[in-house]
């Protein structure tokens, strides 16, 4: 009996670890760290993030010649301690990244499920919208639509979810076309359930994994945007703590080398990215083999 | 065929219509236009006088019909900070773009095909590893910072190169490279699938049978054939190149569309935002049906399939 339960634990390890394989462990635990100094902020910061000394311009970072620990990683070109910043910055590229994400993932996901689920008219309005919007540069349609309705962190959020909701569209419509034909939704059918319950209840479920695995795979390109269009004064306004900000602000002692300002915001942002692509890959082999392709 | 090709053209009409809905929409239901199509400063009677020169009391469709029989005439409005009308500022600028789109096209694939030919030969071996970094790096690092970085190391550390401008080849060297990495990683990877496919395929395993030495399976029989898409690939992504440069050239002082785009937003100059995302986005649908055309030309089978 003990042989056999225990035959059965040794299976059930084997079938855990198995499904961990290639877990990306590294850049989980990056995101993390990240995101709990995104929380955490106010307790890490040793100083305030939009505040700094005239007098401590420019200061090197502790371990070159000039530096001194009070600014462990050097100050700006009006005083910040750029360690401070980078901490509240991880907060800004956190929120605005997840709720950009999740905005697109929505607006995206439903109009797919619906264009999918209703075909005719409705799905060839949704998807000439869809490949319209698509072939619009993203950037360049974001920077449209910002210099519209000006900056702040919410506008980002609100521009960067009506930029992105295309792809969701396009996967998940895709995926609905298949799953319409399913034994599982005819029957609903003939249970007499409405259309927007079989929608809701029979179809969205099934599609919330690639919905999920997409939303990783966007949240890096979400970010980086995010980042350029901060850079070009577009984006979350001065004196606010973003990474893409401080990389504007950067540029202004790049031509004298003060590469601390350039290389540290850029560190962050590829480290965010890099992780968020990785875990998206790991994530699409693993829970969508239709997204393999993608 | 002519079927094909109308219906193609069709969608590409409706494409652009629905453009030009979208961006006419958006300036006028998130705001009043008029605030955004005069100078920054202007006098209340300055604005009111754009107002009815847009004709903004009349029923939307009107203005609409107005927006679009003035784009078609290629009237795109006049910039405030240049004083001039802003198509010619775009074609102006239009060159430079496509000179700096297609160094770093040359150079993304000049490095792309090469390594993606060399990881699919050898899978799982030193250049698939090392190809793997380079296009998940290229992938993932925002291309602004990498022009950042390089102008540390080449023009402040080593001044080897020029941080910024234009005018010789050795200012076209860090701003293609910035702007091709990414794409040099996504031209990596589509080579490797295609070869990888192609290799795989029964023409490749006869050629094999025949006795052909490897090196002229892989180089004339299947390199050719794994090219095609890696080429329509590249098609597409020059004129996307030219349409994203917006960072890379703000940060090299380069003074192409991206550029202008920069001082449009830095000027407040509204028109010439416009204008830039019109005309981008008009690009991308011509240059997609232009392909589309191209390979039912080329393949029959899809022209049977339309």
């Amino acid at each position: 009996m003990s042989m056999r339960s225990e035959t059965v634990s040794v299976a059930q390890r084997t079938d855990a670890i198995r499904g961990l394989e290639g877990f990306p462990l590294v850049p989980v635990l990056t995101l993390t760290v990240i995101a709990l100094v995104a929380v955490f902020a106010n307790f890490l910061a040793p100083y305030d993030p939009e505040i700094g000394t005239l007098t401590a311009r420019f200061r090197p970072p502790a371990w070159q010649t000039g530096g001194s620990v009070e600014h462990l990683l050097g100050t700006d070109h009006v005083g910040r301690d750029v360690l401070s910043r980078l901490i509240f910055g991880a907060r800004v590229s956190m929120v605005v990244g997840f709720t950009a994400v999740a905005v697109a993932g929505c607006i995206g996901t439903w109009l797919g499920i619906v264009s999918g689920y209703l075909g005719g008219w409705v799905d060839q309005v949704i998807m000439r919208i869809t490949d319209t919007w698509l072939a619009l540069p993203a950037l360049t349609f974001a920077i449209f639509l910002a210099a519209i309705v000006g900056p702040s962190e919410m506008n980002i959020v609100i521009i960067l979810g009506a930029v992105y909701w295309t792809r969701y569209a396009r996967v998940i419509r895709g995926e609905v076309l298949s799953l319409k034909e399913r034994e599982f939704v005819r029957l609903a059918i003939v249970a007499g359930c409405s259309k927007a319950t079989i929608m809701r209840r029979h179809i969205l479920p099934n599609v919330v994994n690639s919905a999920i695995v997409l939303g990783t795979l966007m949240l890096g390109v979400v970010i980086v945007t995010e980042a350029a269009l901060s850079f070009l004064g577009v984006g979350v306004p001065p004196p606010k703590p973003a990474w893409g900000l401080m990389l504007a602000d950067g540029k202004k002692g790049l031509m004298v080398g003060y590469w601390w300002l350039t290389v540290l915001p850029g560190m962050c942002i590829m480290l965010m990215v890099l992780s968020a692509n990785l875990l998206g890959d790991w994530l699409r082999v693993k829970l969508d083999p239709q997204l393999r392709q993608l | 065929m002519t079927h094909y090709i109308t219906r193609r053209l069709a969608y590409s009409l409706l494409s652009l219509m629905l453009l030009s809905l979208t961006i006419f929409l958006f300036v006028r239901v998130t705001g009043d236009p008029a605030s955004l199509l005069v100078e920054p400063g202007a006098s209340q009677a300055d604005i009111d006088a754009v107002r009815e020169q847009l004709g903004l009391d009349q029923p939307l469709w009107v203005q609409y019909w107005h927006f679009i029989y003035s784009l078609v005439r290629g009237d795109l409005g006049q910039s405030f900070y240049y004083r001039m009308p802003v198509l010619d500022l775009y074609l102006s600028r239009l060159p430079n773009s496509l000179l700096l789109a297609l160094a770093a096209l040359a150079f993304s694939l000049l490095i792309g095909i090469p390594s993606g030919v060399l990881a699919a030969v050898r899978v799982g071996g030193f250049w698939d590893r090392a190809g793997k970094v380079f296009s998940l790096l290229g992938l993932s690092l925002p291309s602004f910072w990498v022009g950042l970085v390089l102008i540390l190391l080449l023009s402040v550390d080593l001044e080897w190169l020029p941080s910024s401008g234009s005018g010789t080849a050795l200012h076209l060297i860090m701003p293609a490279f910035a702007l091709g990495w990414y794409f040099a990683a996504a031209h990596m990877r589509l080579t490797r699938s295609s070869m990888l496919e192609v290799l795989g395929s029964d023409y490749i395993k006869l050629a094999r049978l025949k006795g052909l030495p490897e090196a002229l399976v892989i180089a004339k029989h299947a390199f050719k054939n794994a090219l095609i898409p890696v080429l329509t690939l590249a098609g597409i992504n020059l004129v996307i190149m030219i349409n994203v440069a917006v960072v890379v050239e703000t940060v090299f002082a380069w003074p192409g569309i991206g550029r202008l785009l920069y001082e449009g937003i830095t000027f407040r100059d509204f028109p010439i935002v416009q204008a830039v995302v019109l005309l981008g986005g008009a690009m991308i649908v011509i240059v997609n049906l232009l392909i589309d055309i191209l390979y039912a030309v080329i393949d029959p089978r899809i022209r049977l399939e339309g």
